[in-house]
C-alpha cells in the first residue's frame, strides 16, 4: 500500500509543478508578463517557489512521519539523543549552497532591471494626491503632457450603481488618459511625486518604482506585445491611494505615430488665447469638468463635503466671500489638511472651477473669474 | 508581653505567612513578577480584542468590491491602528508577560532584579493604549498613514499623529526598562550551578531579545521624534524642499523595524523550545546550536533592514548586498526548524493543546519563512512589494508564528499559574477552529498579491473579488474563535479541575520540577542547587 500510495502522490506532485504556468489564468500566479525581463522574473519566482515547496515537503514529511509513528499512543518509547554535530553542519551548509544557487540568477536579472541606459524614449510620471501626471520628455512624442485620473464613475464605487460596477471589467483600473507607448522600444520612466510618496506599478510590465517627492528615480520596460496594461499606485498616499490607477497602452509603431500626431494637434487647438474673453457660462461648463476630475472625491458632487472631514463648498464662507481669498486657497492649499495646492492646473481650469463653485448649488455670487486673474495671483 | 506577641503580625512581617496583598491596590502597587506577568497577559488579550475588532472592520469593508461600510480615510486609520495595537499592544506585551512569569522561576530566582521598575514598565502600557485608541476621536480621526508611519504622509497628518507619536514614546520606554530588568535578572540572579548553557531555551531567547530591544527602541523613538519636529518645530529631516529626504525616515524606521520582527519572533521560538521537548518526552535537540542560531539571527537582523525598501530607489549595489544578507538569515532559522523536528523524531509524542499549537507554529511559521525568502529576492520583490503577498507573509509569521506560540505557552503554563487544568476538548476546538480560519483568511492573500492587488486599499478591482470574500469569511471565523479562547481561560481560572503537580510528563524546567502547582506567590526565596 505504501509504495502505490507514494507513487500516486509523486505523480500528483509532478503534475502540480508543471501546471503552475497554467495557473496564471486562475489568478493563482503573477500576471502574464509582457516583457522579456518579466518572463525572467516569472521563471525566477517559479523556481524559488518550487525549491521552497520541495524542502517544505521534505522537512514536514519527517515531522508527520514522527506524528504517526513516534507517538506514545502506539507505544513508541522516546530515544534520548539530543545532539549531533555532523548533522548540524550538514543542515547549515546545504541550505547555504541552495541560497547561493538562488542568488546567482537573481543577481543577473537585477542588474538588467537597473540598467536604464540608452532608452528609446523617456517619460516622466509624477504622482499626485490622487492622480498621475505624465510628461513625454524625450523621443517620439516629446512635449506631450497630460494628467491621468481614475475614470470609474463615483456611483459605481459608492454603491449607487452596483449593476454598472459588476458590468465594468476595468472597475478601478481605468483612466481618462492612457500612457501610450510604442511596442518593442525601451521606455525609460522617470518617477517622482508632487506631495507624498506614491509608487508607479504595472504588473504585466514588471515595473514598480517608488515616487519620492523632491527626488527623481527611474525604471524601464520594453513591451513585446501591443495591448493595454493596467496597474495601481503601490505606496499609501492618503485617502484615495486605491483610486489612482495607471493605464499603459502599447501600440504598434505606425499607430503610435498617428497618436502622437493627434495629441499634438489637440494641444495646438486647445492652446488658449490668454486674452480670450470667457463668458460665465463657458467658465461654468469647463469648471464642472474640472470639478468632476479634481474636487468631487472630497467635496462631493453635492458640494456638501463630508462633515468632520471635508468642508462643504455649498454655502461656504470662502466660496461666497471675496474671490481673492478663494483663489489664494486653491493656489496654495491649506497646511495641515488634505487640501493640497492646485497650482498645477492651468489658469483657465482654475478660473473655471472657482467660477463653477461660486455659481452652483445654492451659491449665487454671479461672479466670473478670468484666467488672467489666476495668472496674476500666482505671483 | 501577650500584647507584644499578638502584634508580631505587624507591618514588617512580610514573610511567607503574611497576608497576600488584595484588592485594586494589590495590582496597582504590585512588585511581584507573577502579578505583573498576569497583568501583561490580560492587557495583551484586551488589546488583541481591540486590534481584532479593527481587523473585522477592515475585512468587512473588503468583503466585496465597492465602498459599503467605511470611508477611505477611516479605513486607512483602521489598518494603521490595527498594526500598531497588535504589534505594540498585543503580541509584545504577551511575551513580556511570559518573561515576567517564567524567567525568575526558570532560573531559580525569587523575582526580577528591579521589581519596582517592573511595575512601572507595566503601568506605562494602559495610558499608551488609551492614547492609541483616543487618537480615533480627535478632529480628522486616526492617522491613516500605515503602522510604518512613513513621511511625508505622517508629517501631513492631523493631530492624531501627535498622540500616536506620544504613545510610541511611552511604549518604547516600557520596553527598554523591561529589557534592562530581564538582562540584569538573567545575568545576575541564576541559581548556583545554573550556567548560561544550562538555562532553559526560553530564558536564552529572552536574553537575546532584550538586547535587541535596548538597541533598537531608541532608534524608533528617534524616527518619530524627527517626525514630530518636522511637524511642529520647523525641521525638515524628511522634506526635500528643506534639504531632507523622505527615504531617510524609511532607513531609520526599518533599522528598528527589522530587529523588531525578531523581537516578536524570538521569544515565540523560546516558548516552542519548551513545549516541543515536553510533549516529545525528549530533550531539545541541539541546545548549543539553538543558542548560536538564535544569536546569529539577532545579529544578522541588524544588517538587513533595507529589504523593506527595495523599490525606494537605492543603488543596485545596495539592493544586491541587502538581498544576500537577507537570504543568509534563512540559514540559522532553518537550523532551528530542523532542530525542532529532530526533537520530535523518535520521541514519545502526545498531542495535547499546547503541542498542537506548537506544531501549528512549526508548520506555518516555516511556510511564512519561505514566503519571506521569495520576497528577499529583489527581482521578485519588485512585483510583490506593497501587495497582499507581503500581508500574507507577515501574518503567517506573526499570527501563525508568534500568536500560536503564545497560545501554546498559555495552555502549557496555565496549570502552573492557576493550579487548574483547562478543558482539553475545548482547547482542541480552539486550536482547530483557529488553524482552519487562519489559513482561510491568509493563504488566499498570497494569490491576491501575486495577481497584483496592492496593500492598504479599501476597494479593489473585480478580479480580486473571490479571494477577498474568502479571506473575509475566514477572518470573521478567526475572530469568533478567539472568543472561545477567552471563555476557556475564564472557565479554567474560575472552575477548572485541580491540576496535578506535574500535568505534563515531559516538562523538566525548574518551575515544573522544583515548585508546587500552582506556584506560590513568592518562590525560590532560597535558590535551589543545580547539579
Amino acid at each position: 500500500m505504501g509504495n502505490k500510495w507514494f507513487k500516486k502522490w509523486a505523480a500528483a506532485g509532478a503534475l502540480f509543478f508543471w501546471s503552475v504556468a497554467a495557473w496564471a489564468e486562475y489568478k493563482l500566479n503573477l500576471q502574464l508578463p509582457m516583457t522579456h525581463l518579466g518572463e525572467q522574473i516569472y521563471d525566477l519566482h517559479t523556481i524559488i517557489t518550487v525549491i521552497c515547496f520541495v524542502i517544505f515537503i521534505g522537512v514536514f514529511g519527517f515531522m508527520f512521519y514522527a506524528v504517526f509513528k513516534h507517538r506514545k499512543s502506539v507505544g513508541h518509547k522516546a530515544s534520548q539523543f539530543h545532539e549531533n554535530t555532523a548533522v548540524e553542519v550538514a543542515w547549515t551548509l546545504i541550505p547555504a549552497v541552495i541560497l547561493i544557487a538562488m542568488a546567482v540568477p537573481a543577481t543577473s536579472t537585477l542588474l538588467t532591471m537597473r540598467d536604464t541606459s540608452e532608452p528609446d524614449m523617456t517619460i516622466k510620471a509624477t504622482g499626485y494626491q490622487w492622480k498621475w501626471g505624465y510628461d513625454y520628455l524625450k523621443g517620439e512624442g516629446e512635449g506631450i503632457s497630460f494628467y491621468s485620473t481614475l475614470s470609474t464613475p463615483r456611483e459605481q464605487i459608492d454603491g449607487r450603481d452596483v449593476a454598472g460596477r459588476n458590468a465594468n471589467p476595468h472597475y478601478l483600473l481605468e483612466t481618462d488618459n492612457h500612457v501610450v507607448v510604442p511596442v518593442g522600444k525601451k521606455i525609460r520612466v522617470l518617477v517622482t511625486a508632487a506631495d507624498v510618496l506614491h509608487a508607479w506599478y504595472v504588473p504585466q510590465l514588471s515595473v514598480k518604482q517608488d515616487a519620492v517627492p523632491g527626488f527623481i528615480r527611474d525604471t524601464w520596460f520594453k513591451a513585446e506585445k501591443a495591448g493595454v496594461y493596467r496597474g495601481q499606485c503601490a505606496e499609501l498616499c492618503g485617502k484615495d491611494h486605491g483610486f489612482m490607477p495607471i493605464v499603459v497602452e502599447v501600440m504598434e509603431p505606425a499607430q503610435y505615430t498617428a497618436w502622437v500626431g493627434a495629441q499634438q494637434k489637440m494641444v495646438a487647438a486647445a492652446k488658449v488665447d490668454p486674452n480670450k474673453t470667457w463668458t460665465l457660462d463657458d467658465l461654468k461648463a469647463q469648471g464642472e469638468k474640472v470639478y468632476a476630475q479634481n474636487c468631487v472625491a472630497c467635496h462631493q458632487a453635492t458640494g456638501m463635503g463630508v462633515p468632520g472631514a471635508f468642508p462643504a463648498l455649498n454655502g461656504s464662507k470662502v466660496v461666497n466671500g471675496p474671490k481673492a481669498d478663494q483663489i489664494k486657497l486653491v493656489l496654495t492649499g491649506k497646511q495641515g489638511t488634505a487640501m493640497n495646492s492646485f497650482k498645477h492646473l492651468s489658469d483657465v481650469d482654475l478660473a473655471a472651477v472657482i467660477t463653477y463653485t461660486r455659481n452652483h448649488w445654492n451659491n449665487k455670487t454671479g461672479e466670473a473669474i478670468a484666467p488672467a486673474e489666476i495668472k496674476a495671483a500666482r505671483n | 508581653m501577650e500584647a507584644a506577641h499578638a502584634h508580631t503580625h505587624g507591618h514588617d512581617d512580610h514573610g511567607s505567612h503574611a497576608h497576600k496583598p488584595y484588592g485594586m491596590m494589590r495590582w496597582i502597587k504590585s512588585t511581584n513578577h507573577k502579578d505583573i506577568g498576569t497583568m501583561y497577559l490580560w492587557f495583551s488579550f484586551a488589546m488583541f480584542l481591540v486590534g481584532g475588532t479593527m481587523a473585522m472592520i477592515i475585512r468587512a469593508e473588503l468583503f466585496q468590491p465597492g465602498l459599503q461600510i467605511v470611508r477611505p480615510e477611516f479605513f486607512n486609520s483602521m489598518i494603521t491602528y490595527h498594526g500598531l495595537i497588535m504589534v505594540f499592544g498585543a503580541i509584545m506585551p504577551a511575551f513580556v508577560g511570559f518573561a515576567n512569569w517564567l524567567i525568575p522561576m526558570q532560573i531559580g530566582a525569587p523575582d526580577m532584579a528591579f521589581p519596582r521598575m517592573n511595575n512601572l514598565s507595566f503601568w506605562l502600557l494602559p495610558p499608551a493604549a488609551l492614547l492609541l485608541i483616543g487618537a480615533q476621536f480627535v478632529p480628522g480621526g486616526g492617522a491613516g498613514v500605515g503602522w510604518t508611519l512613513y513621511a511625508p504622509l505622517s508629517t501631513q497628518a492631523g493631530p492624531a499623529m501627535d498622540l500616536t507619536i506620544f504613545a510610541i514614546h511611552i511604549l518604547g520606554m516600557s520596553s527598554i526598562m523591561g529589557s534592562i530588568n530581564i538582562i540584569t535578572t538573567i545575568l545576575n540572579m541564576r541559581a548556583p550551578g545554573m550556567t548560561l548553557m544550562k538555562m532553559p531555551m526560553f530564558c536564552w531567547t529572552w536574553l537575546i531579545t532584550a538586547y535587541l530591544l535596548v538597541a533598537v527602541m531608541p532608534v524608533l523613538a528617534g524616527a518619530v521624534t524627527m517626525t514630530l519636529t518636522d511637524r511642529h518645530f520647523g525641521t525638515h529631516f524628511f522634506n526635500a524642499a528643506g534639504g531632507g529626504d523622505p527615504v531617510l525616515y524609511q532607513h531609520i524606521f526599518w533599522f528598528f523595524g527589522h530587529p523588531e520582527v525578531y523581537i516578536i519572533a524570538i521569544p515565540a521560538f523560546g516558548v516552542v523550545s519548551q513545549v516541543i521537548p515536553a510533549f516529545s518526552r525528549k530533550p531539545l535537540f541541539g541546545y548549543a546550536s539553538m543558542v548560536y542560531a538564535t544569536a546569529s539571527i539577532a545579529i544578522l537582523s541588524f544588517m538587513v533592514w533595507a529589504h523593506h525598501m527595495y523599490t525606494a530607489g537605492m543603488p543596485v549595489e545596495a539592493q544586491l548586498y541587502f538581498m544576500y544578507a537577507t537570504v543568509l538569515i534563512a540559514v540559522p532559522t532553518g537550523v532551528k526548524v530542523f532542530n525542532w523536528v529532530a526533537t520530535m523524531w523518535k520521541g514519545s509524542l502526545t498531542f495535547e493543546t499546547p503541542m498542537l499549537f506548537a506544531m501549528g507554529f512549526l508548520f506555518l511559521f516555516t511556510l511564512g519563512g519561505f514566503t519571506g525568502l521569495v520576497l528577499a529576492i529583489v527581482p521578485v520583490d519588485i512585483q510583490l512589494h506593497d501587495t497582499y503577498y507581503v500581508v500574507a507573509h507577515f501574518h503567517y509569521v506573526m499570527v501563525a508564528g508568534a500568536l500560536f506560540s503564545a497560545f501554546a505557552g498559555i495552555y502549557f503554563w496555565l496549570p502552573k499559574w492557576t493550579g487548574r487544568m483547562y478543558n482539553e476538548t475545548l482547547g482542541k476546538w480552539h486550536f482547530w477552529l483557529t488553524l482552519i480560519f487562519f489559513n482561510l483568511t491568509f493563504f488566499v492573500q498570497h494569490f491576491l498579491g501575486l495577481a497584483g492587488m496592492p496593500r492598504r486599499i479599501p476597494d479593489y478591482a473585480l478580479q480580486f473579488a473571490e479571494f477577498n470574500m474568502i479571506s473575509s469569511i475566514g477572518a470573521f471565523g478567526f475572530g469568533l474563535s478567539q472568543l472561545l479562547f477567552l471563555y476557556i481561560v475564564i472557565k479554567t481560572i474560575t472552575s477548572g479541575e485541580k491540576a496535578e503537580a506535574l500535568p505534563w510528563e515531559g516538562a523538566n524546567s525548574l518551575e515544573w520540577t522544583h515548585l508546587p502547582t500552582p506556584a506560590p506567590y513568592h518562590s525560590f526565596a532560597t535558590p535551589p542547587e543545580i547539579k
